[in-house]
């Protein structure tokens, strides 16, 4: 299929007289979608008009309107060996603004979601410190405490598509990441609490599932802006995000945000574990591979429209939405293109900006029904810009798995339907 | 007592809350907050404060808007760790050998464990089951097309090796082992990547004298010095490129879950059609329990849920059971043995099958007890269910799961 927008979208300017030109004609399109008969959803009495709804209390931790079922978290079968052992994706598409509620925040487990009940769980802090300590979850609710928004990313977001296009839908291609706010203690505080001896230049965070999760955090990391979090958008971690606690590590990989957190070891050198070397290195095409790649790389993504969430109605006014973010800072611009690169256009960025958290872009525009070919490229607030998947393929070849923060296309054809799609 | 307490506002956090700040006022511009503002703003929380407390009065550590406090000589939360406390927990390994316990093992015992304990998912030589991680050979695929990283290929280092063993291996039985058999294991697998002969031992002595092949491939980040450079030039914004050609369709590999994915059909009516069909294709799993609670104990069979946590790693039970490692369980009880379609049995289940011998809760309960004993050379590596209550519920809940 060669099928091309051609259609031309010159300069900013020319695109705003062309709305202004617009305006003009939008009564007709209203025109255009005259009733013939009255609606009966306005001629009817509906029946929540006439009966009375639910009481108080019919549900005392509500839950979404019975019209939103499809709005759930999806894994990728073929993708593991295991569910226990797996991850699943954010609907990312049925999403707006910046906060991912708690209930569709993707999972990645290796051995399962841990049950665990607060009064038996217990943070340690041992090795290269002054004094060995033991915090309950009372203990450490009495330190001071901050609030963040962060977004949490897997490094192998996107992996999937490092060879070419592969899943259809930004729910799978960009769906292991959410973003929400968290609640807890800055590790900061905790370590100077045990008091780190000189000698102290990394720790080894542990998780207490029957995958026993570690990673090694380097001692300024920890010092900067980890956070020691049992709060997540105002209420308790869930169970598959590390209930009753768990570690915060803004804008690094998902992987080191230790779940279930039960142990901090201050040590002198990193432990190399099975996580960042196994996995969560990036091979690179000679054969050699990197490690301790950490930090995320800026990224963005058009999210509407998208595979999963089509243009349905026709020609005219439409909203393009995604999101954007980075890991080393705050994103202060988003360029989006229709036409595959050749022109691309400023977008709005609505919502607060928070350093290492998502942010919603938008963009409005009249589609003519022709066939669009839609990018859209994060700048963040180092002056780090998205690079294209060949920038990226050139550099590390297509076997990194990991840190995939390439600008993404969609295709949508004239029914206004997307698709997943690489192009020159 | 203390009279004076040292208060520092950490400059991070203080940095971060009021740049944020700056940039939601700035957000409805859509620019970016100028160089010099942002400076600006950022040195002020920077500067360390120094409060008197009154005396006698409560302590307060924290001004508003500003990140939690440092605390001169801390807190006074937690409590002291025990030796024995910190022993239990801390058991992870290091590539210099920090934290290896005494012990040792051979390859030939760590053979026979690995084929016990492993060989269901790893594959008897490492070469592994499905997409469970292989872990042996693949020397030389790294440049490769699809390289196979192992710890022979891949591996840094041996620690990591006994470290994650220790630690999460066997999958669905974690920290099981004892010190001799992870050496034993560890030397098995050294032993299927051709490091060492079968005759070789394994121990705390000797561990840190082995080097894996690959250590010298790994280095550090580079991304700030290889990438940053390119990634931060001036972007373009017309008239960019001449020509634009698709070059992949996903569509084409249609390995996508059906999740409601709307795609193009070469007869498509139009995207106004298009929209109901993507609500249809969303889960109407609506089907919500409609509990048969009639004679059945739902106490027990809750109960039973937990036991089947042992064996879910292998087995599935329910609607859309298939089978993984385990064969799936569906209808067990009064199922033919060794009988589930598509999956490869041990000899002593496809004689039972050959026999026409059938699941009874008697001879399922046996079985549960003590795997190895009930049915002699099965690939199950369980060690069983003591309890009676247990396995009474477990067959409860197989039961239920089934229907």
């Amino acid at each position: 299929m060669s099928t091309l927008y051609k259609g031309a979208k010159p300069s900013r300017r020319s695109f705003l007289s062309g709305a202004l030109a617009a305006g003009g004609a939008m009564a007709g399109a209203s025109m255009a979608r005259a009733q013939a008969a009255p609606e009966q959803a306005i001629t009817e009495v509906q029946p929540w008009r006439t009966f009375l709804g639910d009481g108080v209390d019919a549900r005392p931790y509500g839950v979404p309107s019975e019209h939103e079922k499809h709005v759930v978290r999806r894994g990728v079968e073929w993708l593991t060996a295991d569910n226990v052992s797996s991850i699943n994706f954010t609907p990312l598409h049925e999403l707006d603004g910046i906060i991912t509620p708690n209930g569709i925040c993707f999972e990645r487990h290796h051995g399962g979601t841990a049950h665990i009940d607060p009064a038996e769980h217990r943070l340690m802090i041992n090795g290269l410190v002054d004094k060995e300590l033991v915090f309950t979850m009372q203990d450490l609710m009495r330190f001071p405490r901050e609030n963040h928004v962060y977004f949490l990313e897997c490094a192998a977001n996107s992996g999937m598509e490092w060879a070419g296009a592969q899943l259809n839908g930004v729910q799978f291609t960009h769906g292991m990441i959410h973003n929400v706010m968290y609640t807890g203690v800055p590790l900061r505080l905790l370590l100077e609490e045990a008091g780190v001896k000189p000698n102290g230049k990394w720790l080894l965070a542990e998780g207490a599932d029957a995958s026993g999760m570690t990673r090694s955090i380097p001692m300024e990391k920890a010092l900067d802006d980890c956070l020691v979090a049992w709060k997540m958008n105002g209420e308790a971690l869930r169970p598959e995000q590390g209930y009753p606690l768990r570690l915060v590590v803004p804008g690094w990989e998902g992987n080191m945000w230790i779940k279930w957190l039960r142990r901090i070891e201050v040590g002198d050198e990193p432990w190399h574990h099975r996580e960042e070397t196994s996995k969560y290195t990036d091979l690179l095409a000679n054969g050699q591979a990197r490690r301790f790649t950490w930090e995320m790389d800026a990224k963005s993504v058009i999210t509407n429209p998208s595979p999963q969430a089509p243009i349905t109605h026709g020609k005219g006014w439409t909203v393009l939405s995604g999101f954007a973010w980075s890991g080393r800072g705050t994103i202060p611009r988003v360029d989006v293109t229709l036409d595959g690169g050749k022109n691309w256009h400023q977008a709005r960025i609505s919502g607060p900006s928070f350093t290492k958290s998502v942010h919603r872009f938008y963009f409005e525009f009249e589609w003519d029904g022709k066939p669009l070919l839609l990018q859209s490229r994060a700048h963040d607030s180092t002056g780090y810009v998205q690079p294209t998947k060949n920038q990226l393929r050139e550099i590390r070849g297509e076997n990194s798995i990991y840190h995939n923060n390439a600008i993404h296309t969609w295709y949508v054809n004239e029914q206004g339907i997307a698709e997943n799609v690489e192009i020159s | 007592m203390l009279k004076f307490l040292k208060i520092f506002v950490p400059a991070s956090t203080g940095v971060a809350s009021i740049l944020a700040l700056a940039y939601v006022a700035a957000d409805q511009f859509v620019i970016d907050v100028p160089a010099p503002v942002r400076e600006m703003v950022a040195v002020q929380p920077a500067m360390a404060q120094e409060a008197p407390a009154a005396e006698a009065a409560p302590v307060v550590v924290a001004s508003a808007g500003a990140g939690a406090a440092s605390l001169a000589g801390g807190y006074g939360l937690g409590r002291p760790a025990l030796a024995e406390e910190v022993a239990a927990w801390d058991t992870d390994i290091r590539p210099d050998g920090l934290g290896l316990p005494e012990g040792s093992g051979d390859v030939l015992t760590g053979e026979e464990l690995f084929v016990e304990k492993c060989s269901m998912c790893h594959g008897e030589f490492g070469e592994a089951v499905g997409r469970w991680p292989v872990l042996a050979n693949g020397f030389g695929t790294l440049t490769h097309k699809d390289p196979v990283k192992t710890i022979g290929s891949y591996w840094p280092y041996l620690s990591t090796v006994y470290d994650y063993v220790q630690r999460a291996m066997p999958f669905g039985e974690a920290a099981s082992l004892s010190n001799d058999e992870t050496y034993a294991i560890v030397a098995y697998l050294m032993y299927v990547n051709d490091l060492v002969d079968d005759e070789f031992v394994l121990s705390k002595e000797n561990f840190t004298e082995v080097r894996l092949v690959n250590e010298d491939n790994f280095f550090m980040d580079d991304r700030m010095e290889t990438e940053f450079p390119l990634f931060t030039q001036e972007a373009c914004m017309t008239n960019c490129k001449d020509t634009v050609e698709i070059t992949m369709h996903a569509s084409m590999l249609d390995v996508t879950p059906d999740s409601g994915v709307v795609r193009a059909q070469p007869a498509a009516e139009g995207a106004v059609e298009a929209a109901p069909a993507a609500e249809e294709a969303a889960p109407a799993e609506e089907a919500a329990a409609t509990e048969e609670t009639g004679g059945v104990d739902m106490a027990l069979i809750e109960d039973g849920e937990g036991v089947f946590k042992k064996c879910r790693a292998c087995h599935q039970v329910g609607e859309g059971a298939v089978n993984r490692s385990g064969p799936q369980l569906n209808g067990l009880i009064g199922r033919t043995i060794g009988s589930a379609e598509g999956f490869g049995y041990s000899n002593v289940f496809n004689d039972a099958n050959a026999a026409g011998e059938v699941w009874t809760v008697e001879t399922l309960s046996a079985f549960l007890e003590n795997p190895k004993g009930a049915m002699s050379g099965t690939k199950m590596s369980f060690a069983g269910l003591r309890s009676a209550d247990d396995r009474a519920a477990l067959l409860a809940y197989l039961q239920h799961a089934s229907n």
